[in-house]
């Protein structure tokens, strides 16, 4: 668009990047709150006007790992010297770490929480990506008699609203035992994501040529082997993008989790809002909490970014 | 979309006569996948079926006792249902509205010849990719009318949000608005460029105005992937618990799904909420279908 690079088109550029420059500055704002919240001593956490500049402290997260009970009388002296520097911390606080009669230091309930999302999620990704990985590639390459219908009944699994499916699922667990157990949670999350994944290997596998297979099967492979020699290498990226998208969508789970599990199995998105009770809530801690499990998402994202645009619309919009 | 047949192999060859053949490799790829989704998802459906036509409690030992049609007859006939229904279809509207015109515009000021367009672009996306509860959970704090940001940085003084009746649904909304306009954003970035370059270049020979290349050029070629994101976010937005339940417990914003949680978990009227989830499932089916028509019209430019 050279002939038209005029003055007018020149300053609307110009205001198109302020534009720009403001809605980033403002969708980012919420979450540069919450980074910066679990790095604030709590007394600046919920002031008037806002903290912006402060020196950033590590407390929230030691509270965050371990248990706490509020101090009714200041440390003596001798304590507070013989107590490691992160329980010095908690001291500050007006809190104290709370021990076993033998002196261990009780967790708190987050890095169990967070252990189970870790377990479900990854899991749950392995196996769908597992069984999706296959089931995409029988859709690519063979004929199969309705096989748009089966496509859509496939996707239409993943359209459920959860709690729909939750009631159902919640008698059966319990008659079978499943409630709060991290297979009943890892079966949910396959299930959810396996359509998810069928429908967006399909688009990668339906981009390997099929040339590679005949040559192959033509140089004396089985079908099986060609499908492990040839089309998994080549199909390697988008299994990392299918694995990278359910990871995410397990891991940031609410409903399922909300219904099914209450103690043993909790995942973090329903312990974390749990933990925001009456209006004493320490929101440094919860601050923290988010911070942390928010991290691997947004690495994620970082590394999904050519892929976003694929993985959100099931494959349909390659780019 | 045709599927490509492979060439069948000739059943003497050394390899088809090592290896498994074609139907079965393909029964045993395609099989446990179909098997596993109606096991956890179509025969809990028929389950919950057979439940919405009694008055089972999940709560009690009590056997289910067959009433017939008469949960959906109540349900239908039940005003409380139908506002929860005017909520859910009020807030549906309220955020997809504010999405496509968030995430549009930003997609038109993106459209342009920005410096570090690719980083501000991944950096606009991440709202979309955190967890909706925990991050709902913290906007509790921004909303805070004593001590949260957003009154601060508006003047709004101790406007009340998430307490006030009339309020909460639109602060829920807006939300929802600040996590999903990205993904409008990025599915009209798409779109726009996509838009043959030498057709804005013939517009502005022709002396044609920005208004009239916009709505001549540039809607029309955008539209159906525009139509995706619409449509995907509407079904999501009609499904919508998470954000709402965290964010407020007022009767005014007592969408549909909440209404289903409260009814199956908390009132353990088992039997009446799977006929509710029978009629909120309807409802779901009818808007993927046209979702996946859209899907697949796209997919075949």
């Amino acid at each position: 668009m050279a002939a038209v690079t005029t003055s007018t088109e020149r300053s609307l550029n110009k205001l198109a990047i302020v534009g720009v420059l403001i809605v980033t500055i403002i969708f980012l704002a919420p979450i540069y709150w919450i980074a910066s919240t679990a790095f604030k001593p709590r007394n600046l956490a919920t002031t008037i006007p806002p903290t912006v500049v402060f020196q950033p402290e590590i407390s929230p997260f030691v509270k965050l790992f371990t248990k706490r009970s509020q101090l009714r009388t200041a440390p003596t002296p001798e304590q507070y010297a013989a107590a490691p520097w992160w329980e010095r911390l908690v001291f500050d606080g007006g809190e104290k770490v709370v021990r076993s009669g033998r002196g261990e230091v009780q967790w708190s309930g987050y890095p169990n929480r967070f252990m189970n999302s870790l377990i479900v999620a990854i899991t749950s990704t392995i196996l769908a990506v597992g069984m999706g990985t296959f089931t995409a590639y029988g859709f690519s390459r063979f004929k199969i008699k309705g096989e748009q219908d089966l496509l859509f009944f496939i996707l239409s699994t993943r359209m459920l609203p959860p709690v729909v499916v939750a009631i159902p699922m919640f008698l059966m667990y319990r008659a079978v035992g499943l409630n709060d157990t991290h297979w009943g949670l890892i079966i949910l999350y396959t299930a959810f994501n396996l359509s998810f994944s069928v429908w967006l290997m399909k688009g990668f596998m339906d981009e390997i040529p099929k040339e590679y297979e005949e040559a192959a099967l033509v140089d004396g492979y089985t079908r099986i082997e060609a499908f492990f020699k040839i089309v998994l290498p080549e199909a390697a990226t988008g299994i990392a993008a299918t694995a990278v998208f359910c990871f995410i969508t397990a891991w940031n789970e609410y409903a399922f989790a909300l219904i099914m599990t209450n103690r043993r199995a909790q995942t973090a998105p329903p312990f974390i809002p749990s933990q925001v009770g009456s209006g004493l809530s320490d929101w440094t801690v919860i601050a923290a909490g988010t911070f942390l499990f928010l991290l691997p998402v947004a690495i994620f994202t970082f590394l999904l970014r050519n892929h976003l645009l694929r993985g959100m619309s099931f494959g349909a919009i390659r780019k | 979309m045709a599927t490509a047949v492979m060439t069948t192999l000739d059943p003497k060859s050394r390899s088809a006569a090592r290896g498994m053949s074609d139907l079965t490799i393909r029964n045993l790829f395609i099989v446990p996948t179909i098997v596993f989704l109606i096991v956890f998802n179509i025969f809990p459906l028929l389950y919950s079926l057979g439940y919405s036509f009694t008055d089972f409690r999940a709560s009690s030992a009590a056997p289910a006792t067959f009433v017939g049609l008469q949960n959906y007859r109540e349900l239908l006939n039940d005003p409380f249902i139908w506002s929860n229904f005017a909520i859910t279809a009020k807030y549906v509207i309220v955020s997809v509205v504010g999405q496509v015109i968030v995430g549009f515009g930003v997609a038109l000021l993106l459209n342009r010849d920005i410096p570090l367009k690719g980083l501000l672009t991944t950096l606009l996306l991440l709202p979309m990719m955190l967890s909706m509860a925990v991050v709902g959970l913290f906007w509790k704090l921004l909303y805070d009318p004593s001590f949260g940001i957003i009154n601060y940085t508006l003047g709004l003084g101790s406007f009340e949000w998430l307490s006030n009746p009339d309020m909460a649904l639109y602060a829920v909304a807006i939300t929802d608005i600040w996590m999903w306009s990205p993904f409008v954003m990025l599915l009209s970035l798409a779109g726009l460029s996509a838009v043959p370059k030498h057709l804005y270049e013939a517009a502005a020979i022709d002396r044609a105005g920005s208004f009239y290349t916009f709505f001549r050029i540039t809607l029309p070629l955008v539209a159906p992937i525009l139509m995706i994101a619409i449509i995907f976010r509407t079904m999501e937005a009609f499904k919508t618990f998470d954000l709402a339940y965290i964010l407020t417990s007022q009767p005014t914003t007592e969408v549909i799904s909440i209404r289903l949680y409260k009814m199956a978990f908390q009132e353990w009227q088992t039997g009446r909420s799977c006929a509710l989830a029978y009629i909120v499932l309807i409802m779901i089916l009818a808007i993927t279908n046209i979702y996946v028509k859209y899907l697949n019209k796209v997919k075949e430019r």
